[in-house]
């Protein structure tokens, strides 16, 4: 047992971090994805600032001497570029009609030139490069007009901020994904504990035990557990009734196999011819009722195994009436007595066990064809909203004493006398017991009435 | 010496042919040629006289015997002029630029002319010396003033660039029209240092005042301001690169490093992009900056050290010229026509020598 359970929530364990894994690995995708959009774009806007303030320096510089635009290069725009120091630099200032005044001969989009100002991505000796313009504009006696100022660099000092924020990040979460990982392996482990904990117990009852297991568990496995109590109620049931047989077995037959083997012995050695043959009769007559007490005994085990096994169906009552009636079993237990069906017109409806209804029934009917008197009615009606099938005889009943003690599993003055009433009346006290009904015994005017009533089901198909 | 002549009757039949096919009529100085013949050749164009930096080459094709070095000796505008056409046409037979003109160097790799190495060796240089780990600064050179022993008095030689302006000032003319310093259209060299003395102090506007005034001498060419001081042509020479006043090799010449700040030049070495021999580019330039290669440039003078046994040395306070894109600004157009024209105020007569 302990073989089979223990891998089981080792499976359970590893699918549930697997999927905390995937979880996490999309996650960590997801993260580095977003932190290098953030870090591009970070190290976009740093490094265009600073295109931005090294061409407005240089823009600065430009004057207006004898008539002409003059561009005083300073140094401090190339210094501010250099904090990029790896990264080369161009610049160029036009004039009005696009003329180059100074520096290197970089094309300007179209559309840069038009609105003046603008930053584009192009290239600059074979590399790429990131690029601003900014416009001076000039209102001056002996010139007008406005100069564009291009300001460009390559790309490394960009993609090495954006790679390093990128790798920041990645570091942070790859951090913050392993203190996940590990938290949720510690939750894992405390959810999936009473699982184990339950295996364990299992894995070391005894095979004997079957008393209900602790049910403190969480309402996921509460519903297990709750199954598998109720499991092993109705095992202990029924290992007690097959004990409960055995022992009422051991019991019942004892004394009536004792008194057979004492009257054959008795006959065998009767010289009498004819009180041998009366001897022989009554050996007989004893080996009847102990095989009708046997039957009993063995039908009383086959319902209560069925009412714990088998599948409740919708039933109508007054079949089970009529078949009890018309399996005429009362013509060769009593010949002569007259037994009469009663029943109502409309379906008396209840969910139960075919074989263990009928069982109860017959036992019924025996019980009054046996000890009852005059006529026997058999009936299946609706009483006060609950089904009942119910036998009655003309007879008084049983005494007041019997019927205190009657219906218990095990009457010994019954067995012992070979009589078996009080069987009877237990095999249809558990029918009812299982199917949520009662047994009703009635002594009344007009005789004697065993009713079994069972609640009424809703009409299904 | 032998082998240097030697080197030197290749180097003009080398240069006979040459002429011929270049087409754009400019041609080495001169050309030297390295290591086996039957080698892979890296052809290397360099600013430095092939006798400067002889024994470095030498002690690079000892150590790598597979292969030869071919030393093209250029001015440096026809070094700039060559490499850039070169990298806009998107060939070049060139395998390696070695300059002191690191601004046109810069431009160059401004332009995306270079192609990167990354060695050891490449990464123990200082930041200021190497750019996009496609421009590196191999030497250390001192722009120091230069003076005459014999005829500038103890008590007038100038230690800063303040005591030079107190002896152009002087009432007494003496060292009026005695003074030299580069012409900046002329030569490259001069021209960045006088670029980028006027961006370190305002003492520059002052010098070029006093230069004006006293009817200071602006000229072309190291060597010959070297020798005119030697020679008590020119008492004192500002600016001069240090380098040069060591190797020329001139009696009666003591430098100075300016205490108030003394600009320190490296030279470039660049491999251009399209460079046939790169991997053989990249040892020479290792080798170069190795333990051993900085050993025989200092042997030759180009590796200066700070505070070392130099006459008239002060505790000096040296700043590099950074190999950076501000150096770019020098090279703008506008730029320089506007440096040069405040210049020609100073130097009307043009040039002097």
């Amino acid at each position: 047992m302990a073989e089979a359970v223990a891998p089981m929530p080792r499976s359970l364990r590893l699918r549930v971090v697997m999927g905390v894994l995937s979880l996490l690995s999309v996650g960590g995708i997801v993260v580095a994805l977003a932190s290098f959009a953030y870090g591009r774009q970070a190290a976009r806007e740093a490094y265009d600032r600073l295109l931005v303030g090294a061409a407005n320096d240089i823009a600065e510089a430009i004057a207006v001497i004898d008539g002409a635009p003059v561009v005083d290069l300073p140094v401090s725009a190339f210094d501010l570029l250099a904090l990029a120091p790896d990264d080369r630099i161009s610049y160029s200032v036009r004039g009005p009609g696009g003329a180059l005044l100074t520096g290197y001969d970089q094309p300007i989009p179209g559309s840069i030139s038009a609105a003046g100002q603008g930053f584009f991505d192009s290239t600059f000796g074979g590399e790429r490069a990131r690029f601003v313009t900014v416009p001076r504009r000039f209102a001056e006696r002996d010139f007008s007009g406005t100069l564009l100022v291009t300001v460009g660099q390559t790309l490394n000092a960009r993609n090495a901020m954006a790679l390093g924020l990128t790798r920041d990040a990645l570091v942070v979460a790859g951090l913050a994904g392993l203190a996940l990982l590990g938290f949720a392996l510690w939750v894992i482990d405390r959810a999936m504990r009473p699982l184990s904990e339950i295996a364990r117990d299992l894995a070391s009852r005894d095979p004997h035990d079957l008393t209900p297991m602790d049910t403190a568990v969480p309402a996921e496995m509460a519903v297990m557990v709750g199954a598998m109590n109720g499991f092993m109620r109705r095992l202990e049931r029924q290992i007690t009734s097959m004990r409960n047989l055995i022992s009422d077995t051991a019991h019942q037959l004892r004394t009536p196999v004792a008194a057979l083997r004492v009257q054959a012995e008795l006959a065998a050695e009767e010289p009498d011819p004819a009180k041998a043959r009366q001897m022989l009769d009554r050996i007989a007559g004893r080996s009847r009722s102990l095989g009708d007490l046997l039957d009993q005994m063995l039908s009383r085990a086959l319902v209560i195994h069925r009412t714990d096994s088998a599948r409740r169906a919708a039933l109508d009552l007054r079949d089970i009436a009529l078949e009890v009636i018309e399996m005429r079993d009362h013509e060769l237990v009593a010949p002569g007595r007259e037994v009469v069906l009663e029943i109502c017109d409309a379906p008396v409806m209840v969910l139960a066990d075919e074989l263990s209804l009928s069982e109860a029934a017959k036992n019924l009917l025996g019980n009054a064809l046996r000890h009852g008197a005059g006529r026997v009615r058999v009936g299946a009606g609706i009483e006060a909203g609950q089904a009942v099938l119910w036998v009655a005889d003309a007879g008084p009943g049983p005494d007041p004493a019997t019927l205190a003690r009657i219906g218990q599993r095990f009457e010994r003055n019954a067995a012992s006398r070979g009589q078996s009433a009080g069987l009877g009346l237990s095999i249809a006290r558990a029918v009812a017991d299982a199917f949520g009904g009662q047994l009703v015994l009635e002594p009344g005017a007009d005789g004697f009435r065993v009713a079994l009533t069972l609640p009424l089901a809703e009409e299904v198909a | 010496m032998r082998l240097i002549l030697h080197l030197m009757l290749i180097a003009l039949l080398w240069t006979g042919s040459a002429a011929a096919q270049s087409s754009q009529g400019a041609t080495p100085e001169a050309v030297a040629q390295f290591g086996p013949t039957d080698a892979p050749t890296l052809l290397l164009r360099s600013t430095t006289d092939i006798a400067v930096l002889a024994p470095a080459i030498e002690a690079f094709v000892a150590v790598h015997p597979g292969v030869a070095v071919t030393y093209e000796q250029w001015g440096s505008n026809a070094l700039y002029d060559r490499a850039r056409a070169e990298c806009m046409a998107g060939g070049g037979v060139t395998d390696a630029l070695f300059s002191s003109a690191v601004d046109q160097l810069v431009e160059l790799v401004n332009l995306g002319c270079a192609q990167p190495h990354r060695s050891a060796a490449t990464a123990t240089l200082p930041a200021a010396r190497r750019w996009r780990d496609e421009l590196w600064g191999l030497t250390r050179e001192p722009a120091v003033i230069i003076y005459n022993t014999r005829l500038v008095p103890p008590e007038d030689v100038p230690t800063s660039r303040f005591d030079l302006l107190d002896l152009l000032r002087r009432a007494d003319q003496r060292y009026a029209g005695r003074v030299a310093t580069y012409d900046v259209e002329a030569s490259g060299l001069g021209y960045l240092f006088a670029f980028v003395d006027s961006l370190e102090a305002t003492t520059f506007g002052a010098l070029l005042e006093g230069f004006g005034r006293s009817g200071a001498i602006a000229t072309c060419c190291s060597a010959e301001i070297i020798q005119g001081v030697s020679q008590g042509r020119y008492l004192v020479a500002y600016n001069v690169l240090g380098s040069y006043a060591d190797s020329a090799a001139a009696p009666d010449v003591a430098r100075i490093w300016p205490s108030d700040y003394t600009l320190v030049l490296s030279r470039g070495y660049m491999i251009p992009r399209a460079a046939a021999h790169p991997v053989a580019a990249a040892a020479l330039l290792d080798f170069l900056l190795s333990t051993q290669g900085q050993a025989i440039l200092a042997a030759s003078g180009l590796v200066a050290q700070d505070g070392a046994a130099q006459v008239g040395t002060h505790d000096t306070n040296t700043r590099p010229i950074r190999i950076a894109p501000a150096l770019l600004v020098a090279r703008d157009a506008q730029k320089r026509a506007q440096f040069i024209r405040r210049w020609r105020e100073t130097f009307p007569n043009g040039e002097g020598g």
